[in-house]
């Protein structure tokens, strides 16, 4: 990626040898440059990209469900979970990446922490929210059948709190995706490299456009597979409101 | 699969299993509160009756039933289930043996109605073809029809489809103890008349022992083979049957309770089959031909009356099943029926 701060020159010496006119001519959109770079450049980065996101949405994922189901048995908890994810989820991106640089280091953890931090209070407020959105007469129909607390748990309560935790997943992987183009500050994976590369690279604006098109796609493919992995596990979410 | 399962073989005994129901000195205090809710509550349910607890709000009628089953925890005394202390057994145990049936019924809206149904045989570790077996069972018995409904959910029900989707829920492990808190409370007023007729033919089926709570005391008498009438704090102020409790009120409190129109609550507790009637020539031939109104001898002593009213107080004519005269209803054999219960001596809880 060290081709980026070479560019300096009139257009993008890096690819001089090899520009057509409409690079050379700084169009808005060169197809073909996608078509050279899609393989060295694009399709890693997406990669990276999905993997960053994924894996940062996941283990928040874990961790809020603990928190939730903490703050769900003992009440007092949720005061203090949810000043602590507040807290961390206002620390500016920029600041955070600089603060983990120093104990952590330039790499991947340092880049999965944040992104993790910053899906916790989504997570956690959402799965929470569905938790005590289960209805009192269900939870009362169910101790009355002779359930234990865990088998209320399991057989009822999470079923019933899916849409809203389906809900907190997919505001969480969005803002993921689109954070995840600044790992590059520590981290230099993702769609974030190719971004900041165009960035430093003048009037050129092919690989701004489809880097920055590319994580917009993203975040609004993985929604749209929330929307439908839901669909899927709640059919009675949608049967007869009337 | 009707044929080879084991609950179905068992034919109408599935649902013979009913237990009587002792409360010893039962007492329920909350801490911080200086009187109890409930206050030596001591009354014994005949294995397949309806016990019927009735009062004011506030008088711990839903509190004594959550007592039953250990929702609530007892604070004294003692309850026993078929001879046996409640307090010995694991409340998870007990509760999958005790029918549960609330005003909200609460069925698991993620459930589809199959599911519903099949929650405590799927507690218990039943097999699936006992559990298919049994759901197909109690749809037939609660009259719904399982090819329509076993796939549905419960928000694509009416009120009375819950309800009694709810009913057989509660009975589907064949439980020997039903507890019912307000369980037609929802329902509008001809719908719940329909459901409670319903239930009382169920109940002639299953003969389940029955703990039912209602602030509603028509209701009370309508479904109650013996009723529970609760005071403030949570005394028992009378148990008797429906008719010893109009009859014979315990108190100034019970009476105000089933109300000033007790005599005529009384009447449609009678059918014109248990009472005599005044043989057709006592009154002369002219009086049964001149076409005087006909009413069956099912017909309740409340609705003659009100009958003979309408009809300017002339006699009915009572048919019997073949549809020949088995006598007249005056306003005078009304009159005795009165006077005669009035005078019987109290006869306490048969």
């Amino acid at each position: 990626m060290t081709f980026a701060l070479a560019a300096a020159g009139p257009v993008i010496p890096n690819y001089a040898a090899q520009s057509s006119s409409c690079e050379v001519h700084n169009r808005l959109f060169c197809a073909e440059w996608v078509r050279r770079n899609w393989a060295p450049v694009l399709w890693p980065a997406l990669r990276e990209h999905v993997v960053l996101a994924v894996v940062a949405v996941a283990i928040g994922f874990v961790i809020s469900m603990a928190l939730a189901l903490a703050a769900h048995r003992y009440s007092w908890l949720e005061r203090p979970t949810t000043l602590v994810t507040t807290i961390l989820y206002t620390i500016p991106a920029l600041a955070l990446f600089e603060l983990l640089a120093a104990p952590v280091g330039l790499n991947v953890y340092s880049a999965e922490i944040a992104l993790v931090s910053y899906t916790l209070l989504i997570l956690f407020r959402n799965i929470l929210a569905g938790l005590r959105a289960v209805p009192a007469d269900v939870l009362d129909a169910a101790e009355g059948a002779g359930m234990t607390r865990r088998q209320t748990l399991l057989r009822v309560e999470l079923p019933l709190a899916l849409p809203a935790i389906v809900a907190g997943l997919r505001i969480a992987i969005v803002t993921i995706i689109a954070l995840a183009t600044i790992v590059y500050v520590v981290y230099d994976r993702g769609l974030g490299v190719p971004i900041h590369t165009a960035l430093g690279e003048g009037p050129f604006k092919t690989e701004l456009i489809v880097a920055g098109g590319l994580a917009i796609l993203l975040a609004l493919v993985a929604d749209g597979l929330l929307v439908l992995a839901q669909r899927l596990l709640t059919p009675w979410a949608r049967v007869g409101e009337s | 699969m009707k044929t080879a399962d084991t609950a179905h073989s068992e034919g109408p005994l599935a649902f013979a299993q009913a237990a009587e129901l002792e409360l010893r000195s039962v007492s329920k205090r909350y801490p911080g509160q200086r009187e109890p809710a409930i206050k030596e509550l001591s009354f014994t349910v005949p294995a397949g009756e309806v016990c019927v607890l009735v009062g004011p709000s506030g008088s711990g009628k839903t509190t004594a039933m959550r007592l039953i089953n250990r929702m609530i925890p007892i604070s004294g005394g003692d309850i026993l289930l078929g001879g046996r202390s409640v307090l010995e057994r694991e409340p998870r145990h007990l509760r999958r043996e005790i029918g549960y049936v609330i005003q909200q019924i609460g069925l698991f809206p993620h459930q589809t109605i199959s599911e519903n149904i099949a929650t405590v045989p799927r507690l218990l570790g039943w097999p699936k073809q006992r559990i298919a077996a049994r759901v197909q069972e109690l749809f037939e018995l609660i009259g719904l029809d399982p090819e329509e409904m076993a796939g549905r959910y419960p928000a694509q029900l009416s009120g009375g489809q819950r309800q009694r989707v709810g009913v057989a829920r509660a009975l589907a492990a064949d439980p020997p103890l039903m507890l019912m808190d307000e369980p037609f409370g929802a329902i509008d007023p001809i719908n719940r008349a329909r459901l409670q007729d319903e239930f009382l033919s169920l109940q002639e089926k299953v003969k389940k022992t029955i703990v039912f709570v209602t602030h509603d005391i028509d209701e009370a008498i309508k479904m109650g083979d013996r009723i529970a009438i609760l005071r403030e704090g949570g005394v028992l102020v009378q148990y008797d049957t429906p008719r010893e409790i109009l009859t014979h009120p315990a108190d100034e409190f019970v009476a105000q309770f089933v109300g000033a129109d007790r005599g005529l609550k009384r009447l449609a507790l009678t059918t014109l089959a248990e009472l005599t009637l005044i043989e057709p020539n006592r009154l002369g031939a002219d009086l049964v031909a001149d076409g005087s109104l006909q009413v069956g001898r099912q017909t309740t002593a409340r609705d003659a009356l009100s009958l003979m009213l309408t009809a300017g107080g002339r006699p009915l004519t009572v048919l019997d099943g073949d549809g020949h005269v088995a006598g007249l209803m005056t306003l005078g054999v009304i009159e005795k029926l009165l006077s005669d219960e009035a005078a019987e001596p109290h006869a306490g809880p048969r």
